[in-house]
This record gives structure tokens, sequence and C-alpha cells, in this order.
């Protein structure tokens, strides 16, 4: 009887922390990407924010303080990012993939010179790290059949970030469709011209786009390695970035599809972890490469307009330049 | 529109910019030696002596830059064609898997005269359909290539993965291994090559492979320049309307393109499968398709500039060994980091160093009275 | 309104080069407030360069801007707008996925959040569309708008910021005869009511339609001042070109032979099912020059990308010698090559040639893959460069280097090298839009002449021009295309200005053929 509620309660809690990193990376390239910057970097972003914060809380012993190194660092790159294509019109998938690079050869080369332990960090004790949140009650719910599982460990026993990442999707749709920022964010990610000829500086939108996606990237990568995890390990974002990419665009570049998107990759996830090894009726066992992949094809799919269409942001890509 | 501005001389464009901008990756690269506590220039003098120092090391360096020449070569064709492959990595795997194929089917048939050029066309076959599906998808169906491609390594990694380990392992192995391959499906070695015509080399995993990348290398330059495919393919690259005009079937082209993309990336799998492993392994592709970003951004997509480019890369990835090996603060994570920022540098902000050239150039050009016969251009 | 006030824009000495091309040379000029002013010159004569400094799209190297008597600093078009001044760009400024109240309050919201903008916004959108008969639904999306009422959406975009100085640079170039007598309507409102509007055009018969007071501009000066009243349209004709406007060619009478290019009902519909060519009939004889006029935006285009394969008719057919081609035997610019086509393609940056490619390179675009190029799957560089120079040298390109790279030469000498290419291919049927489009005086008369050539040697040549003069001068039978179709035919010797004119603008009714005027319905 307790199996019909623990399974679904773990497998979708484990969705939600899952999906965290994967919603955090969505929404932060969805706003470089609505203003017509492909971010190929979050990646990137989110590995060297992953070593910043596993550095700095290890170092300090503040997670709060690993957070605060780990936007940082999140934030240079973003600006190195918009440096690069803002600034000087650099092509936006090569200076991604430069980022990407350049990050997971120095996340090892400075954890080897700075810790000696093969790239990893060493492991932080709970006061540094971000840790779940029991609900007020939650014990002496427990008992209480379903409701308590849910209560306790579906809506409760997350970290922090967690629901912070749930916070900002709400947020990022306000602010995209109900605010005067939204509107140039979006005008100059589909024309970026009449942004300029109505005398708003294209440049400027972008660099705040760019710098919001540094923060919730930063954010992103501080999850992965002082809330899940309690050190930072190498290549520890593991393709995360890009299965949050695909999320976005899966979602159409819109935050709430996006959402959704990044739960049901997250889902595929948890799920694929639970069913290794395992028989089902019918099917026998499913390879858990087949489940871990589902994400990429299914985003293949959807590009290629098999099931409905992915409408990019029309400027995307394009450097703006004035013209003579 | 041309604008007003002079014209860069041609060994300024092509020579010039390309090796300040690899100076100042290398300048970063060497701010980063020095803060973690090696002196940069002790660290270049190991990575010389470690990669052609003796002739061992000179082995290593070549067996890497062939891997290098042959993913260069692969993101240049497809920037030629104005398409960017990011899927280099994922044509290698499974240009890999087709020569593991082939010579784990055919290696107790047929005599390696037969063998070998088959397991060749594997690679290339494999590699160029593994790219073919994101070019069909771009081309017919209007996705982004460069997020298809991303994907298709992602996808690459997990067929190889789930073939490796439930089907292609070698029975009562423990790691996810092929049987190794029959004599007949093994090239030969440099030294074995070498031994034969009596000169002495030490081992390494240089082999016959190296030929087919300096192959690879002429025709490339062959069909870009001086076919009527390379014509159209440049054309397309440049300004896909004329070409359209022009009565080039840019669909086709696409296909083309990525199909010879993928090829060439898939023959880091002879390299790697039939060179050296002799068996079907996980992970032997190792980041060489990325690096090919690199490799093709210095070499500014000239075979000639790609070859360069990648013996650099051979002697960082073989120095970058010994180096490591060396000094314990220093990783072999040091060589990727020099990608990134080459990438960096010659590629994402290629544009900052070439206005301040343009600048100075304009400078010294007024400064000289002779107006050469480029201001007649413009009148 | 007697007191002398001081002009609404004052420009003084202004000046701006971009690179060797001096776009403006000290300009001055003075807008009398609540006037429509024109501004008129042929395509590159500085009207647009000139207004996108006022605007502050550039900033002049030299020069003094004054508003209200008040000297200003435009830095950026965010200054002009401060100061009421607005533009209405030719390329319109408008997002396509957002609506007309969305548009319309982009960089003029009032607060960090969206809501009060937008009421404020479908408030004032109510009053223009009362005061100056500006109406369009607030909720639309701009995309599903037809073009006239995205130029309305700009207009009020304008004015919602409230900009007392409006800049109209071509406005009419997209729009339908009624339909620009109906912008003009609105703009002599909002004068009325004390705006000042510049309206930039090449077009004579606006300036003496719509506006106040004139200023020509010529080679990037203001080379005369005229208050509308007291001029005529010839004499703006000749201090626009500086030369008599007819452009005379000795020419022979053509020996017009067998039908080269016979087209029957011919029609295409774009992505949104929109008929823009639709039942054209045309027949094109070996030895003739026939000219298309017409507004731009008539199907012009369309018919040369159909003509030349780049797009397959959706309806009727083409027949070329034995080829029929239709919806389901299309033929690609590469068989119509084969068939005999040449095609100067109208827009020479996006289709005729390769920008980094040497000119020799370019010089065999479409023939690339030809005897003496090409044979056995490799390509000749001496003979490429060999034909380069043969080109340049028939041709008067100057300067005469194959090596360098296409995007080094002029506008006209890049003109030049493409007509050679196209019309050393021999063809027996040419192709031409835009001959002359931004090509300096003394290589027109030199084009028209090869065209002529190329006629006389028993080509079928067909010209669409928008420029009518050419058309006139070259055709030897010309059609007038409105609305995707062919609305007359008229002999090229007895062609006059106004018959051709009242056909651009379909309001000419032929007495032999007065039912054609009903067949423009479109099918569903």
């Amino acid at each position: 009887m307790d199996d019909w509620i623990t399974f679904p309660v773990l497998i979708l809690s484990a969705t939600l922390r899952v999906a965290t990193p994967l919603i955090l990376c969505a929404m932060g390239g969805l706003f470089s990407e609505r203003s017509g910057l492909i971010d190929i970097g979050l990646e990137g972003k989110m590995l060297a924010a992953a070593f910043a914060a596993a550095a700095m809380a290890s170092v300090t012993g503040s997670a709060w303080a690993g957070l605060g190194a780990a936007i940082l660092v999140a934030e240079v790159l973003a600006l190195l990012h918009g440096f690069a294509c803002i600034t000087h019109r650099g092509n936006q998938v090569v200076s991604g993939v430069a980022i990407n690079i350049l990050v997971s050869g120095l996340t090892v080369v400075f954890g080897m010179a700075w810790f000696q332990r093969g790239g990893q960090t060493p492991a932080l004790p709970p006061e540094a790290r971000f840790m779940p949140i029991n609900l007020r009650g939650s014990r002496a719910f427990a008992d209480v059949p379903l409701l308590g599982r849910l209560y306790g460990d579906l809506l409760g026993g997350h970290n922090l970030i967690v629901y912070l990442a749930l916070l900002i999707v709400p947020l990022t749709w306000w602010v995209l469709n109900r605010t005067r920022f939204g509107l140039r964010l979006r005008a100059v990610g589909e024309v970026p011209l009449a942004v300029d000829a109505a005398g708003i500086s294209v440049a400027w939108l972008r660099y705040r786009a760019v710098l919001i996606c540094g923060l919730f990237t930063g954010i992103a990568g501080t999850y992965l390695s002082i809330a899940q995890n309690a050190a930072f390990s190498r290549d520890m974002t593991a393709g995360q970035g890009y299965i949050a990419l695909a999320a976005m665009i899966f979602g159409k570049w819109r935050p709430v599809p996006a959402l959704g998107a990044c739960l049901m990759f997250g889902f595929l996830d948890a799920v694929a972890i639970r069913l290794q090894g395992v028989r089902l009726p019918l099917i026998g066992e499913v390879p858990v490469q087949f489940i871990q992949v589902l994400p990429y094809v299914l985003t293949v799919i959807l590009l290629a307009g098999f099931i409905g269409r992915a409408v990019a942001p029309k400027a995307i890509g394009v450097p703006y330049e004035k013209e003579h | 529109m041309s604008g007003g501005r002079q014209p860069l001389p041609a060994w300024v464009d092509i020579g010039l910019i390309p090796i300040v901008n690899v100076l100042l990756a290398f300048v970063v690269v060497g701010l980063i030696v020095l803060s973690i506590g090696v002196n940069p220039f002790t660290a270049v003098r190991i990575m010389i002596g470690g990669s052609v120092g003796y002739p061992e090391a000179i082995g290593y360096t070549l067996y890497y830059t062939t891997n290098f020449i042959f993913t260069g070569l692969a993101v240049a064709v497809a920037f030629h064609a104005g398409l960017f492959n990011i899927g280099g990595e994922g044509q290698a795997y499974i240009g890999g898997l087709g020569v593991g194929l082939v010579l784990l089917a055919l290696d107790a048939v047929l005599p390696p005269l037969l063998l070998v050029p088959l397991a060749v066309l594997a690679a290339a076959a494999f590699g160029a359909a593994w790219a073919a599906v994101p070019a069909y998808l771009q081309a017919w169906r209007g996705s982004h290539i460069v997020i298809t491609t991303i994907m298709f390594n992602f996808i690459a990694a997990a067929v190889m993965v789930y073939l490796m380990v439930n089907v292609l392992i070698a029975p009562g192995s423990m790691s996810p291994e092929s049987r190794e391959f029959a004599a007949p499906g093994h090239l030969p070695f440099a030294h074995e090559l070498l031994a034969g015509i009596g000169i002495t080399m030490g081992q390494s995993p240089l082999n016959l492979t190296i030929v087919l990348a300096a192959i690879c290398c002429a025709l490339v330059w062959l069909f870009l320049w001086h076919t009527p495919w390379g014509y159209a393919l440049r054309t397309m690259g440049h300004n896909p309307n004329a070409a359209i005009y022009a009565g080039i079937d840019i669909r086709r082209m696409t296909l083309l393109a990525m199909g010879l993309s993928g090829a060439l990336a898939g023959f880091v799998g002879v390299n790697e499968i039939m060179g050296v492993h002799h068996r079907l392994l996980l992970n032997f592709t190792a980041g060489y398709g990325f690096a090919g970003i690199a490799v093709a951004l210095m070499g500014r997509n000239h075979p000639i500039g790609i070859v360069l480019a990648s013996l650099l890369f051979g002697i960082l990835q073989q120095g970058g060994a010994e180096l490591a090996f060396d000094i314990p603060a220093i990783t072999r994570e040091m060589v990727v980091v020099i990608q990134g920022l080459i990438i960096l540098f010659c590629g994402a902000l290629a544009n900052v160093t070439k206005p301040a050239l343009e600048a100075l150039f304009q400078w010294l050009h007024t400064r000289s009275d002779n107006a050469p016969a480029a201001d007649a251009a413009e009148a | 309104m007697s007191t002398p006030a001081p002009p609404a824009v004052e420009l003084r000495a202004i000046d701006k080069s971009f690179g060797p091309v001096h776009a403006n040379r000290s300009v001055s000029l003075s807008i009398a407030r609540g006037s429509i002013t024109g501004i008129i010159g042929e395509n590159g004569a500085g009207k647009s360069t000139l207004m996108s400094i006022l605007y502050g799209l550039y900033e002049a190297d030299s020069g003094e801007i004054l508003i209200d008597g008040q000297a200003v600093r435009i830095r950026s078009p965010r200054d002009a707008i401060a100061h009421g001044i607005g533009m209405v760009h030719q390329h319109f400024m408008l997002i396509d996925t957002f609506t007309v109240l969305e548009n319309m309050v982009l960089g003029a919201e009032t607060g960090p959040v969206l809501r009060p903008s937008l009421e404020s916004a479908r408030r004032e959108l109510e009053r223009l569309g009362n005061d100056y008969g500006l109406r369009v639904d607030p909720d639309a999306m701009v995309g599903d708008l037809p073009v006239s009422e995205q130029q309305r959406v700009e207009i009020l975009k304008v004015l919602y910021r409230g900009a007392r100085i409006l800049i109209l640079d071509e406005p009419s170039a997209v729009l339908t005869p009624q339909e620009t007598e109906q912008l003009f309507r609105i703009l002599q409102a909002l004068r009325d009511r004390g705006a000042t509007v510049v309206l930039i055009t090449h077009k004579l018969r606006e300036i003496m339609a719509v506006t106040d007071a004139v200023f020509v501009m010529r080679h990037g000066e203001v080379v005369a001042e005229r208050r509308t009243a007291d001029t005529s349209s010839e004499e703006l004709a000749e201090l626009m070109v500086g030369r008599k406007v007819r452009l005379e060619l000795d020419k022979t009478p053509p020996h017009a032979g067998a039908p080269a290019l016979v087209a029957h009902g011919l029609g295409l519909r774009d992505s949104r099912g929109i008929a823009v060519l639709d039942g054209i009939d045309l027949t094109l004889r070996a030895g003739e020059i026939v000219g298309i006029a017409g507004v731009s935006g008539n199907g012009q285009s369309e018919l040369l990308e159909v003509l030349a394969g780049i797009r397959p008719p959706t309806v009727g057919r083409l027949t070329i010698g034995a080829r029929t081609i239709d919806a389901a035997h299309p033929a690609g610019p590469a068989e119509m090559r084969a068939l005999g086509v040449a095609h100067v393609p109208e827009d020479r940056h996006r289709y005729g040639l390769v920008a980094p490619f040497e000119a020799a390179e370019s010089a065999l675009l479409g023939y690339h893959d030809k005897a003496p190029f090409s044979s056995h799957g490799l390509m000749h560089h001496r003979a490429m460069v060999d034909h380069c120079a043969a080109l340049m040298e028939r041709f008067d390109v100057r300067p005469r280097r194959p090596e360098l790279r296409s995007a080094n030469f002029s506008g006209g000498n890049q003109q030049k090298l493409i007509l050679a290419r196209e019309i050393a291919a021999q063809p027996r049927i040419l192709l031409v839009g835009q001959p002359t489009r931004g090509v300096d005086i003394g290589a027109i008369e030199f084009i028209h002449r090869q065209l002529l050539a190329a006629r006389d040697a028993g080509c079928a040549i067909l010209v669409v021009s928008v420029e009518l003069d050419e058309v006139m001068a070259l055709s030897d039978r010309i059609l007038v295309m409105y609305g995707g179709r062919i609305v007359g035919e008229v002999a090229g010797e007895t062609a006059d200005e106004r018959t051709l004119g009242l056909m651009m603008a379909n309001v000419w009714t032929p007495p032999e053929a007065p039912e054609r005027q009903s067949t423009a319905v479109t099918a569903p």
C-alpha cells in the first residue's frame, strides 16, 4: 500500500530536484535568446558557477559566499559573451562554444592547482551548503497517509534554490509580458533596428539580458555543487546546460512551456535512474540510454516541425549593425 | 557595402591577424599558468621539449595532429558553406563505429588490401550519414543545424554506450570494449613502417592514417577552390541568394557540405580504432571534434592553415601531457583551456583585433603618399 | 498666427561623408513651421542621409541643427524624439509579432509596468483616429495588417511620441495611388493642426500635389529652393538631374522575330496565399525590348523571378522553345540558363555577385560548371581570369583587375560586370531588372547602348525599371503592371508619360478593352 504512494512521490520529488538547474538555465537562456543572442554557453556558465560556489564555500564555510562567487563568475562569463557578441558583433555560437570549452578546462586546472583532489573540491559540511528545508509540522504530518508524504517529501524537503527556481518562472513570464523591459527585450530580439530607431539602446538591452542569464546560470551552478551535491567534481554539469537549451527551445522560447519541458526532461531522468535494471511487463528491460537520449531526440523532432513548430526570435544570431 | 575603409593587405588579413589573435590567447594562458605559480617560460620549454624533443614525442605529436587535421577540415568545409558543424565529436564517434563494425565483421575474411579501404569507406559513410541527418533537417525541415548537431553529439554518445555495453562488448569482458581485431585490421604503425626501411624510431601511436590526413588536405583544397562544386559551396556560404540565382541547389549543397564534413570527422575513427586501439571502445574521440573548431578558426579554414594549427595543437596535446607529468600543479586540461581561448580570440573576438589593425594600417597608409590602385576601385 | 515664428527646422552647413562618399556637402535649409516641405532628388542625392542626421541615426561631420530657433545637438533618435522630431522610415520599424498598441508604446512607455502605457495608448489611438482619420484596430497583430495600415501604425507611433515635426521617407513607395491620396489627406490634416511635415521623395507628382515648399537635392547638395506654387514639374525635374530629363537614344527600329518566350496565364501566390502575379500573358520576341513599367511592388520583381526560374509559377505556363514550364514541371535557374535565359537581377548585392569573391569568380556566377571554365570536374583558373579580363575590356569595367574582390568595385562597375557576364553568355532571352539603379550618369548611357546592341543582335530583352524615362527610352513595347497583372500595353514610340502614369495607377480605361478592370478578383 505504502509503495503506491512512496514511488510516485519519490519520482516526482526527484523530478523537481533534477529539473531545478534546468529551469534556472532555461529561464536564463530565454532572456538571452529572446533578446536575440544565442546562448550555447549555458553549460559553461553553470559549470564555472558550480566550481566557484564549491570553492568559495569550502574556503569560507558559507553557502551564501559560495552563491555570491558563483553569480560573480557566471556574470563575468556572461559579460565576456556580451563583449564578444554585442560590442564586437562576434559569432554567438563560436563565443558560446569557446566559453564551454574554456570552462571545462579551467575548472579542472584551477581545481587541481588549488585543491589537489583530481579536479574535485573538498566535501562540504552541511553548514556550507543549502540544505533541504523541512516544512513546519512535516514530522507531525508524516504519519498521515498520502498527505503526509506529499507535504513532507514533495512540497517540502527541498532546498531553497528549488523553490527559487519555481518562483523564477512566473517572474520571468511577468517581466517578459507585462513590463516595459520585457516589451523592449522581445522587440530587440525581433527587429533591433526598430528598437534603435525608437531611441532605445540595443546594446544596453542585450547586456541586461545577458546579465540576467548570468545571474540565473550562477544560481543553477550553485545548486549543482553546494545544494544538490556536497562538492564540485569535474564536468559535473554533464550536458545539463544543453538539455536546458533544448528545453527552452522545446518550450518555444516561452517561460511556462519551457518549465513544462524542464519538468518533463527531469522526469525522464528520474525515471531512467529508477528503471535501471528493472524489467517492465511487456516491454522488458528498457535501456537507460534510451530514456536519457529522449530529451535530445524530442528536441530534434520538434525543431524539424514534426510536432508543432518552434519559431525562434527573428533577429537571433544576427549581430546588430547600423547600416551605412 | 564596402564603405570607405582601406582594405587590409592580404598578408595582414591572412597572416598577421591570426598570429596576433593566437598570441593574445597565449598571453592569457601565460597569465593563468603564472597564477597557479608556475613560470610560463619553463612550461613552454618543457612542452616543446616534450613534444618535439625526441623521436617518440614527435610520433605522439603527429598522431594527435592527425586527429586535429580531420576535425579541423571537417569544421572548415562546413564553414565554407556557411554552416556551423558542432557535431564533429558525434560524427567522429559514429565514424569509428563504422570502422569497428566493418573490422569486427570481416577481419577474418578479407585481406588487408580490401579490409582497410573498406573500413576507411565505412568511417566516411558513417560520419557522413550522422552529419547528413542534421543537414537534411535544416535543408528540408528548417531546423537549425547548430542545435541539431549538438543534440546529435549526445545521441551518438548514448548510442555508443548502449552498443558497447549491451551488444558489442567482448564476451567475458568487464569493461565495455569489443574484442581485438585480427591482424589484417590493424593499420601499420609509423615505427613499424620506418623499421621496414631501416630507420628505427621509438614506439608511438603514429600510424598510416597521417597519410590519409595529408591526402584529405590536398583533396579539400582541390575541391573547394578548383571544382565547380567547391565554387557552388563557397557561393552558398557567402551569399545564399546569389547561389539560388546561379542555379545552385541549396538543399543538395547543404547535404553535400555536411556529408563531406561528417566524413572527414569520421576519419578520426580510422586513426583511433584501426590505427591505435585495434578494438572498439568508448570515448576515443576525447574532444577532438570540438577542438576542430579551434583548429579551423585558427587555420582560417584553409588546409595549409589547418595543418599548421593542427601541428600546434598536436604539440600542445603532447607537450601538455609531459608538462602535467613534470609539474603536478598543471593538468592536461590546460590544453583544453588553450583550445577554448583560441576559439575565443580567433573566433568570437576576431572582430576586436581587426579594426585595431585596420586603423593602424590606415594610419600608415595616409602617412605614405603612394595611393595604390585600390583607390581607383572606389571611384 | 501672424507673428513671425522661427522656422521649425533649420540646418546650417551640414556635411557628412561615408569614407570617400561625400553624402552631404554643406547643406543649409530651413523648414517653416506648419508646412509640408518636400525634399526631392534622385536616388543617392543625399536626401535620406540628411534626414537621418536630423533624426539622429547618423551624426553630421560638421554643421548645425536648429529646432524652433534653438541650436541643438542630436546624437541619437532619443535626442530627436525629445525635440519633437519623428520619422516614418521607408522600411517600417515595426515588430510583426506585436499588436498595434504594443508597437505604439515601444520606447514611449509611461512606466516600468506595461498596463498603464497600453491603456493610455488605447485612449490616444482613439483620439488620433478621430482627429486625423487614422483608424487601425489597436489589438491587431501588425504582421497581419496590410502594408498601408502598417504605415498608418508608423505615423501613429510618431504622433504618440508627441512629434511636431514629421519626416516621411518615400512613403508612397509601398502604396497604391488611392492609398497615397489618403496619406496626403492625413498629412494635410496634420499640417492644418500645426505640425510640420517633411516629405522625402523622388516623385515629382507628389511634390506638386501636396507640398508648400520644396528643396531640390543633387549630389549631396541643395541646388534649389522653391515655393511649390511658383514652380513646375518640368523645372524641378531639370533641377533634379541637372540635364534634360528625356533620355534620348538614337534607336533603330526593331526587327522583331519569332517569339522566344511565351507566358500564358502565369500566376504566383506568396506564402500567405495572396496572388502576387495573376494571369500574366506575355510574348517576348527575338530582337525586341519589352519594358515593364509600374509602381514598385506591383509584381514586377516576382515576374522576373518566375521568368528566371528562381520561383516556379503556381498557375499558368511558360514556353521557351520546345520546353513548357508550369507548376508541375518547374525549371530552376540552372535549367533556365540552359534554355538561353540570362538574368541581370534587380538587386545586385543580394543576387548578382558574391561580395568576397574575386571579380573573376563573380564573373562566372551561374556559368561556373560550364566549359571553358570547368571540365572533367575541375575549374580552370586561367580561363576564368581571361574571361573576366575580356569582359572588363569590352564593358569598360574599372579597375581592370580580375583578382580584386567584387565588393571593392563601385556600384556602376559591378553592374557593368554583371551585365557583361549575362550578355557574354549570348542568351536568346535577357531579363534585366533595374538596369541602371545606383549607376552614375556616364555609365547609364553605356548600359543602354549595350542593351540595344544585344537587341539588334537578335536577343529578346525584358527590362523592368522603376525609372519611367528609362523604360520609355529603351522599350519597343511597354507593358504596365498593376496589382500583379498586366493592365496595359503601349508601343514604345507612341508612349507618353501621362498615359503610362494613368495606367500605372490603374485609372486608365482603354476604350478597346473595358472588361480588363473587372478581372482582378483573386481566387480563394
